[in-house]
């Protein structure tokens, strides 16, 4: 069905932004006078081959991963879910507000998965109103979602502030989850189970939204929404659907980082990975399996950078010029790739 | 107000004959026909006899062929829309391009060049004179979605003057307006004529045509048949002038070697489809759906003619479940569907083969084995507990490929890589797969190759010959008298008309068609 030419085709239009971003940062860091060379070295080195690093890395990539998830899902479903940062903090604060609590009551086989059910079905719900804007009266839900990140983000510092507050600490951060109640290990590292989690959320989704009739309402709908409406889709409910899913699966994440990483959540935390893993997953074309792949770069460049900045004397931002550079190539080579077939249509 | 040209002086505009050809179609063909100064000269013609396409050529939008246009007896070729304002040549097109949040004079701004100045009150000065000259007062401040769509057409011709001011174009300008709106523009086109401008006033309604004419030319499959002045049609009297006209615009073309095949026949017994009193949630700028009353036998097929954007397609969406039922009864097979959605309407037997096949009746870019399934996701053997049955679904697309003989590569080719019979002989064969009791056609043959029009009247036939009834939209009058039982006739969102099929039905039809009574 899909020949060899076309999957190698399809391989360099998504690598060669990346290729194209590493050599223009490169010719950038030769301007500031640094070596490009042991640059990226340290990069793959502390990202990638030393075994903390490696660790690190997977750490990272397991909320990244969720959250491309519920991205998936709301993109392929045409809608631009844009609030996932809001939606992982809200969900992140509760998760932490609710699981020492849980912990201290309930096992831990059933602490851990109901504190992540509140935080995807709180997510969801933060999500409603922009769902029903939009299948109700239309209205742009890149905007609603934006906007619905702000006053998520003020909530969570208010809970944080407020009414879960730790007594106990000075800088206003929620009650902290004790270590030996957070997700287990895998096999003695220090990446959690949070990555289990996440990669089989990730293929789920893949899997449900390319072989199943409910993905393939989606992808309808995403498709066209007047195709949807002609063979009587019900826009509503699956609009409610891709936002309940797409925001809850970001709330996974926030819980999954809570739950395996921090413990707490401090009033000024907002990691705002959503805003990066959006162009990765468009890198990746909605595919579930590229996503992975370009998630797991992206965390190596993350962490690994981290030092080679540090070593290089250049401040952390750095890494957002590299990101850009990506994200500038990919929409290069998408314009140039979309020019031929223009041609011969027009 | 009759015409007044001098015999000498060159008319303003001259076709001389003019052809434009698309890919299977002559739109024009040989056309000549003067336009003077100081004469509204109205151009009549119903679907596809190549008023849009005069259009076009007039305002720069397409080249001629063959043929030359001369202005004041000079030859002259337009390049571009602009060259034809340049020139002059000012067009009111049927859809509004005025922009709803901006004020009136804000959108007579629009379009000028970042060089040219925004100074308001040169613009404002002008706004008032060219009003004068129309005879109209019009707010410059208000939003223009504020004023009546009578007032949004004067700014159109504002607009349309700035730069026209020797000609000015207005395409089915009165289709969307109140019979006072009417007469208003008409006292003001006769202000700008005796001005001296030329007026081409392009309409499919005849009272219009011969109320604000001083000449009448009608178009027919692109030829020009005939040219009437005013004072010939009123010396002939009213009626009379208004059959020859009817029968000009209709009359099937006497090189016609073979009559079209009578409608199958078919027994009349309880209507399968009964709609009382429907109306429907429409648009503002759209045709509002009212008052539809028919009902349709098992068998029968009934035509719906009109002019193109009169309420066909709004009462093809009602009927399908598209667009939500205000008022009124739809029954299939005697149970009251119109509070039922798409899908149900469906299942109980009603299919609705759309007009627009790549904007909504299918996914270019997903394979044809989807496609064909669009209005079956999730249903068994494709699908079972909501997982996707890849060999089942492969299976049934290469077996109604093959049925159906659609040229196409495989299962998995997109859609959009099908040539258009291809896609509508593909959504013909969705749509009347299983138990069709209903089927409402949609212009099912227009924009296709002589050979997959054919094979959708054939199916249309055989459909209806065992038994389907089927509601026939089409542009196209002499396929719809060569298909139906009955024939509806549409305008302005009403049904104006029900005429049985026979050897006056043409001339009946047309007469409905351009607003006449039957």
């Amino acid at each position: 069905m899909t020949d060899i030419p076309q999957i190698v085709g399809r391989l360099l239009q998504a690598l060669l932004p990346l290729l194209l971003a590493l050599a223009c940062g490169a010719l950038l860091l030769l301007l500031l006078e640094r070596d490009p060379v042991s640059f990226y070295a340290t990069i793959i080195e502390r990202g990638l081959l030393s075994r903390l690093g490696l660790q690190e890395s997977l750490t990272r990539s397991a909320p990244l991963l969720l959250l491309a998830a519920g991205l998936i899902v709301a993109f392929r479903a045409g809608l631009w879910n844009l609030g996932v940062d809001g939606q992982f903090l809200l969900a992140a604060v509760i998760t932490a507000a609710l699981a020492p609590g849980l912990a201290a009551t309930l096992p831990p086989w059933l602490a851990l998965p109901l504190a992540m059910l509140a935080a995807f079905a709180v997510a969801a719900l933060w999500a409603a109103l922009p769902a029903f804007l939009k299948a109700r009266y239309g209205v742009n839900e890149i905007i609603t979602t934006l906007m619905m990140t702000f006053l998520g983000i003020s909530l969570a510092n208010l809970l944080i502030k407020l009414p879960f507050n730790d007594p106990a600490t000075t800088s206003p951060q929620t009650l902290t989850l004790a270590t030996a109640d957070r997700l287990p290990r895998l096999l003695g590292s220090t990446v959690h189970l949070g990555l289990v989690i996440a990669l089989l959320a990730l293929l789920l989704v893949h899997w449900a939204m390319t072989r199943t009739a409910l993905g393939l309402r989606l992808r309808i709908l995403g498709a066209n929404p007047l195709t949807a409406r002609h063979v009587g889709l019900p826009v509503t409910g699956l609009t409610f659907l891709a936002f309940g899913l797409s925001a809850g699966l970001a709330g996974l994440a926030g819980a999954v980082e809570i739950l395996g990483v921090w413990g707490t959540v401090r009033a000024d935390w907002n990691p705002a990975y959503g805003m990066l893993v959006i162009p990765l997953v468009f890198l990746a074309r909605f595919h579930g399996g590229a996503v992975i792949f370009f998630v797991f770069v992206f965390a190596v460049l993350s962490i690994g950078g981290e030092t080679a900045a540090r070593r290089a004397d250049l401040p952390n931002y750095f890494l957002l010029v590299l990101v850009a550079l990506i994200l500038v190539f990919l929409a290069l080579t998408e314009w140039l790739s979309a020019r031929p077939l223009m041609r011969k249509r027009g | 107000m009759s015409a007044q040209h001098q015999g000498k002086a060159p008319p303003l505009i001259r076709f001389e004959q003019v052809t434009k050809r698309y890919p299977g179609v002559l739109a024009n063909d040989a056309i000549t026909l003067d336009l003077h100064a100081g004469e509204i000269h109205a151009l009549l013609g119903e679907n596809g006899a190549g008023k849009s396409t005069l259009i076009a050529l007039l305002s720069g939008m397409q080249q001629p062929d063959a043929g030359r246009l001369l202005i004041d007896g000079q030859a002259v070729r337009f390049s571009s829309p602009r060259a034809a304002l340049q020139a002059g040549i000012g067009t009111v097109y049927q859809h509004s391009a005025l922009v709803p949040s901006l004020t009136v004079l804000e959108n007579l701004m629009l379009g000028r060049r970042w060089w040219q100045g925004r100074r308001q009150s040169a613009t404002r000065r002008r706004f008032t004179a060219l009003c004068n000259d129309l005879g109209v007062r019009l707010p410059a401040d208000a939003l223009l979605s504020s004023l009546s769509l009578g007032e949004r057409q004067m700014v159109e011709i504002v607009k349309a003057l700035w730069e026209g001011r020797r000609l000015l174009i207005l395409d089915e300008a009165s289709a969307m307006l109140t019979s006072a709106a009417v007469s208003d523009l008409q006292r003001s086109l006769t202000r700008l004529a005796a001005k001296g401008m030329a007026i081409l006033f392009v309409t499919h309604k005849l009272p219009e045509a011969l109320a604000f004419g001083d000449r009448v030319s009608i178009l027919r499959a692109g030829r020009l048949v005939a040219s009437r002045s005013a004072a010939d049609l009123h010396r002939r009297g009213a009626e009379q002038a208004q059959s020859e006209i009817i029968s000009l615009m209709f009359d099937a073309p006497s090189t016609a070697t073979a009559a079209p095949a009578p409608p199958p026949s078919f027994q009349e017994k309880a209507p399968v489809l009964r709609v009382q009193g429907l109306r429907a949630a429409c648009g503002e700028q759209e045709p509002q759906l009212d008052g539809i009353d028919f009902s349709l036998s098992a068998g029968e097929i009934l035509g719906v003619a009109g002019i193109d954007g009169n309420g066909q397609r709004q009462l093809a969406e009602a009927l399908a479940g598209q667009r939500t039922t205000l008022a009124g009864r739809i029954e299939l097979g005697g149970e009251a569907v119109q509070a039922k959605s798409v899908p149900q309407r469906m299942k109980r037997g009603l299919r609705y083969l759309t007009d627009d096949r790549l904007g909504e009746g299918s996914l270019p870019a997903f394979p044809i084995s989807l496609n064909l399934l669009l209005k079956r996701v999730g249903d068994a053997p494709f699908w079972r507990q909501g997982v996707e049955q890849p060999r089942e679904i492969e299976a049934y697309a290469q077996q109604t490929i093959s049925a159906h003989n659609i040229r196409a590569p495989g299962p998995h080719t997109p859609l959009g890589s099908l040539s258009g019979g291809n896609v509508q002989k593909l959504l013909l064969a969705r749509e009347l797969e299983g138990q069709p009791r209903v089927v409402i056609y949609n212009k099912p043959t227009y924009g296709l190759d002589f050979q997959t029009q054919q094979l959708a009247q054939e199916a249309i036939r055989r459909q209806a010959a065992s038994g389907v009834a089927a509601l026939l939209i089409s542009p196209d009058l002499d396929e719809i008298l060569a298909l139906s039982h009955r024939v509806a006739v549409m305008a302005e969102g009403r049904i104006v008309g029900i005429v049985n099929n026979g050897p006056d039905a043409r001339q009946t039809v047309g007469r409905l068609v351009v607003g006449g009574t039957a």
